[in-house]
């Protein structure tokens, strides 16, 4: 590896980033992104998993067999994320009250899985570690990108203050309804990706093929 | 063993632990120890966390089933001492049959869940619209007094199958066992965004100032789309988007308030017969 350390850390954040340029993980970030405190938890524990996920699995990588890495993969994953979960209710119960299901989710992330897989089982225990809270990080920013757009413009609020006053409670700001539910951060992960691929055009992906004009008859 | 082999390193330079780890990774022999080694460790792991958080986990959860006491009966204020403020409510174990308190049962320990997998303590249901299988024979509830001792509110533990789930929650009653102050769910897994929005204030407040039973005293409160002919007072709305919660809801309150329900207790609590 030619990176050095410090780029490893940074590069997924906006160059390398698992959402927007891999477009992985996308299904969580739909779910938990529609208020900020939750994206914010969310954002902690997958750069958590994702950090020691990728440590367990490149200590062991010369010793798991080819045959059965995917499944060693996973258990060590998801014992991450039990962990994550038991913590979580110990510690943080109201939180992991509305994150339910998804925390649980996390073992099905594929930014967790991909990092392991593509980077984890080559590469040394410290540049493993460093890539994967690299990633959790990146994953974590479009998160709470995307958490910023919702909340505001969908409850009026940021971190649970009020920024807008609604008009349900007397105030004069008319939240989107659409913001709340999860199709929109579908709208809001795409103009990111715009905004960022306009930004490093370098992200744009080749071509692969060139439409043809139609020819008159 | 060990020892020997490391005694005579020149001739054998490894004991059979490093030859082991020296193996190719893709033997068989290796892959079987991988496989057990790691799910050993990865259930120490999980099975260690389990058993260590599991003090504070219960703690949290009581804390917040007293929170959703207070809640029901619209005495919760944020950043309250929870504890202090539950010790207003009266914690007591009723025998739903006869609807009249017992004191075979310490109410503050009392658990209406394991008492309700216990055969002598609990009954099959037949007819269990529910979906609950088996009820507990007695029900911890609690009163809560008026300065002068008399009773203001009744909240009692309700549960029932919504669609991927049993909802568990109370229903908070005023004085005359009819009126319907609240009710909330503190424990669901219902969809988010659909059926979970039995969670939504909105929602929740409509169920405040409903009646249970009309003149007749036949029980008349619906959660459905369009209200019942016996009228609007008697009717709290579907979820949009949440039919199979919304009818769940439906059946576990007319359940419950129902004669395999409170339904006697109520009829006590009426007749005055509840001090």
């Amino acid at each position: 590896m030619t990176q050095t350390r410090r780029e490893m850390l940074i590069d997924p954040l906006v160059d390398n980033n698992p959402i927007t340029l891999q477009v992985l993980g996308i299904c969580s970030a739909l779910a938990v992104t529609s208020s900020l405190q939750v994206a914010f938890v969310m954002s902690l524990a997958v750069t958590f998993v994702t950090g020691f996920a990728s440590l367990f699995i490149s200590l062991l990588r010369n010793h798991i067999p080819s045959s059965i890495r995917i499944i060693v993969q996973m258990v060590v994953i998801a014992s991450l994320v039990i962990l994550v979960d038991q913590v979580l209710k110990a510690y943080a119960f109201e939180i992991s009250k509305t994150l339910s299901v998804f925390v649980g989710l996390i073992i099905t992330n594929c930014i967790v899985m991909g990092r392991a897989e593509a980077f984890a089982m080559k590469n040394p225990p410290l540049a493993s570690f460093i890539d994967g809270i690299g990633n959790g990080l990146g994953y974590g920013l479009i998160l709470m990108l995307v958490g910023v757009v919702r909340e505001l413009f969908g409850s009026g609020s940021l971190f649970g203050v009020t920024i807008l006053h609604k008009v349900t409670d007397g105030g004069w700001y008319v939240p989107n309804g659409l913001l709340l539910l999860p199709p929109s951060a579908f709208f809001v992960i795409g103009l990111i990706i715009w905004a960022f691929r306009t930004w490093k055009p370098r992200q744009v992906e080749a071509r692969e093929f060139k439409i043809q004009t139609a020819e008159a008859h | 063993m060990p020892d020997q082999d490391r005694t005579d390193e020149t001739e054998k330079p490894m004991n059979p632990i490093r030859r082991f780890f020296s193996q190719p990774a893709d033997s068989v022999g290796k892959t079987v120890f991988v496989a057990v080694a790691i799910c050993l460790v990865a259930s120490m792991v999980v099975s260690t966390a389990a058993v260590v958080l599991k003090p504070l986990q219960d703690a949290n959860k009581k804390i917040d089933k007293y929170v959703n006491v207070l809640q029901v009966a619209g005495l919760y204020r944020q950043g309250m001492d929870v504890e202090k403020a539950f010790a207003r409510f009266e914690p007591q174990v009723l025998e739903l049959e006869t609807g009249k308190f017992v004191d075979t049962f310490d109410a503050k320990t009392f658990d209406d869940r394991a008492a309700a997998d216990d055969p002598e303590l609990s009954v099959e249901l037949r007819e269990d619209p529910a979906g609950i299988g088996r009820k507990s024979k007695y029900k911890t509830i609690y009163l809560l007094r008026t300065d002068a001792g008399k009773i203001d509110k009744v909240i009692l533990p309700i549960h029932g199958y919504g669609l991927w789930s049993t909802l568990y929650g109370f229903i908070a009653l005023k004085a005359n066992g009819d009126d319907i102050f609240g009710l909330q769910f503190y424990q669901h897994a219902e969809t988010p965004g659909l059926g979970a929005e039995v969670d939504n204030p909105k929602w929740k407040a409509m169920w405040s100032g409903k009646k249970l039973t009309d003149a007749d005293g036949e029980l008349q409160i619906t959660v459905a789309k369009t209200p019942p002919p016996a009228g609007k007072d008697y009717h709290v709305d579907a979820l949009a988007g949440a039919t199979l919660t919304s009818v769940g809801v439906d059946n576990l309150v007319k359940f419950w308030m129902g004669k395999q329900g409170y339904k006697a207790f109520l009829a006590n609590l009426k007749a005055g017969e509840i001090g």
